[in-house]
């Protein structure tokens, strides 16, 4: 049985194709189609519902909390600030990856974190049989997400609650009345464009969307468009790019780590771009010059905005700078690529000063 | 006079004398998505029945197109991945992906006609 968020009948009623994710049956595309929704996030403001994602928050004597952190992932939290937010991943004890998640110290003994729809229910298991005492860990499983993305969110936001979020770094949260109760709002996102985030209950997310809705710059953006923003930024999708098999190193995700000194991986992340007309998607393998694989795709599709075909995967380390001249190979043709640095396409993240 | 038919794996054929048109038909188009390539086949690729010939990619996905019957295709459709919006315009006009000439007459025998394949998207 697929389980619907708060926000469904919004879909439904917006003519959304829907499908089933993790579980729930969510808005794939609207009308305007994902080519117009993903351009749209990229020049105005996209509305995104992620109700179907975890959302935690943890209270407790702060030193517990960090130490709690520190413990379940391999960043350090000593000197995150209240209101800051920070990317980071659960590792397991072989090293691999459990989940990604962002974690926003509100304040000094209260953090929140957001967790992906597919790994909720593990991550908290997880999480809670490594929680001090001391700690408590609430979750509710029907809190909504709405998440505004693209270069008109700020204006949105001003315009749509009379928010002044002019003043707030990327990567932070803080709470403001949306007219109602107050509301976590966070200017973070997962598509390279300055956004928000707003944790609301479920009453409360049909009246929040619509709303925004109805503010010129907005257009509804489903989950097709969500996954081209994010693979067009090289950001990993977990149970894609990220998984139990994957180290953060590997993943090219080593700016997370607290300890940078660990051996060099065999493999690594990398971006890769398709020199030939042709569109590669995960699962298709890496070869060098002379047929032999040497890494497979995780992520690939067409980038709307470049109108080129990307992917990421995971490929041998003495292949993998930029600027190697590799192979993809896609029902029985070896097409040209080259590996490329991730983003792909620039980010545009507020960023007034680091808020780590 | 051409006829229209259509099969499970929703392509659009426009039989004409011994030559097929195949596209692909509104539903697997709205199925599908914005589209972003296609891929053409060879002209002189021999196919069979049920055998993929094409590729249609839309963002999220990429779909096979497949064969109506055993043929060779004659001919492909060069200006459709410049112009995907041609796929959505009717088969025998430039909604074609290839035309495929029919090896085995008796195979249309299988192919649905408009009616059954309305009855057919009602069932799924």
């Amino acid at each position: 049985m697929t389980r619907r968020t708060a926000l469904h009948a919004s879909h439904t009623a917006l003519g959304a194709k829907m499908g089933e994710f993790a579980g729930y049956d969510m808005p794939l595309y609207y009308k305007e189609g994902v080519l117009s929704e993903h351009e749209w996030v990229r020049s105005r403001a996209g509305l995104f519902d992620v109700s179907h994602m975890g959302q935690i928050i943890l209270h407790g004597p702060e030193e517990d909390i960090i130490k709690f952190w520190e413990q379940v992932t391999p960043s350090s939290f000593a000197k995150l600030g209240d209101g800051a937010a920070k990317y980071t991943v659960l590792t397991s004890p072989k090293g691999g990856m459990i989940d990604d998640l962002i974690v926003t110290r509100i304040w000094h003994n209260k953090f929140f974190a957001v967790l992906n729809a597919g790994r909720k229910s593990v991550d908290i298991e997880w999480l809670r049989k490594h929680l001090p005492e001391s700690v408590t860990l609430e979750y509710s499983d029907m809190e909504s997400l709405l998440a505004v993305q693209g270069p008109d969110s700020e204006k949105v936001m001003r315009e749509t609650f009379g928010l002044d979020v002019s003043d707030m770094n990327y990567m932070s949260g803080k709470y403001f009345d949306l007219g109602h109760a107050a509301s976590l709002v966070s200017r973070l996102g997962y598509t390279g464009e300055d956004g928000f985030e707003i944790s609301v209950s479920p009453n409360e997310a049909p009246r929040i969307w619509r709303q925004l809705i109805e503010h010129p710059d907005i257009m509804p953006v489903g989950l097709a468009a969500r996954d081209s923003l994010r693979l067009e930024m090289g950001y990993p999708l977990y149970g894609h790019d990220i998984d139990e098999t994957t180290s953060p190193a590997e993943a090219n995700l080593s700016w997370i780590l607290r300890d940078k000194s660990g051996p060099k991986p065999a493999r690594l992340r990398v971006g890769v771009k398709l020199l030939d007309k042709g569109i590669a998607r995960e699962g298709a393998e890496i070869r060098n010059e002379v047929g032999k694989k040497i890494g497979a795709l995780t992520s690939g599709g067409f980038s709307p905005s470049l109108k080129e075909s990307i992917g990421m995967g995971y490929i041998e380390a003495a292949m993998s700078a930029v600027g190697t001249n590799i192979f993809v190979h896609v029902r029985g043709r070896d097409i040209p690529a080259v590996v490329v640095a991730m983003p792909f396409v620039p980010a545009r993240t507020k960023m007034k000063k680091a808020a780590h | 006079m051409a006829v229209l038919k259509y099969t499970n794996d929703h392509e659009c054929v426009k039989i004409e004398g011994d030559i097929a048109w195949v596209g692909i038909t509104k539903y697997a188009q709205e199925a599908l998505g914005d589209l972003v390539y296609v891929e053409l086949p060879s002209v002189g690729k021999k196919v069979k029945k049920g055998e993929y010939f094409a590729v249609v990619e839309s963002v999220k996905t990429a779909a096979e197109v497949y064969s109506p019957v055993d043929g060779e295709v004659i001919e492909a459709n060069d200006n459709m991945p410049t112009d995907l919006e041609m796929i959505k315009s009717p088969v025998g006009e430039q909604g074609w992906i290839a035309k495929i000439k029919i090896s085995d007459p008796a195979q249309l025998a299988n192919l649905m006609d408009e009616a059954a394949y309305k009855k057919y998207l009602e069932s799924l």
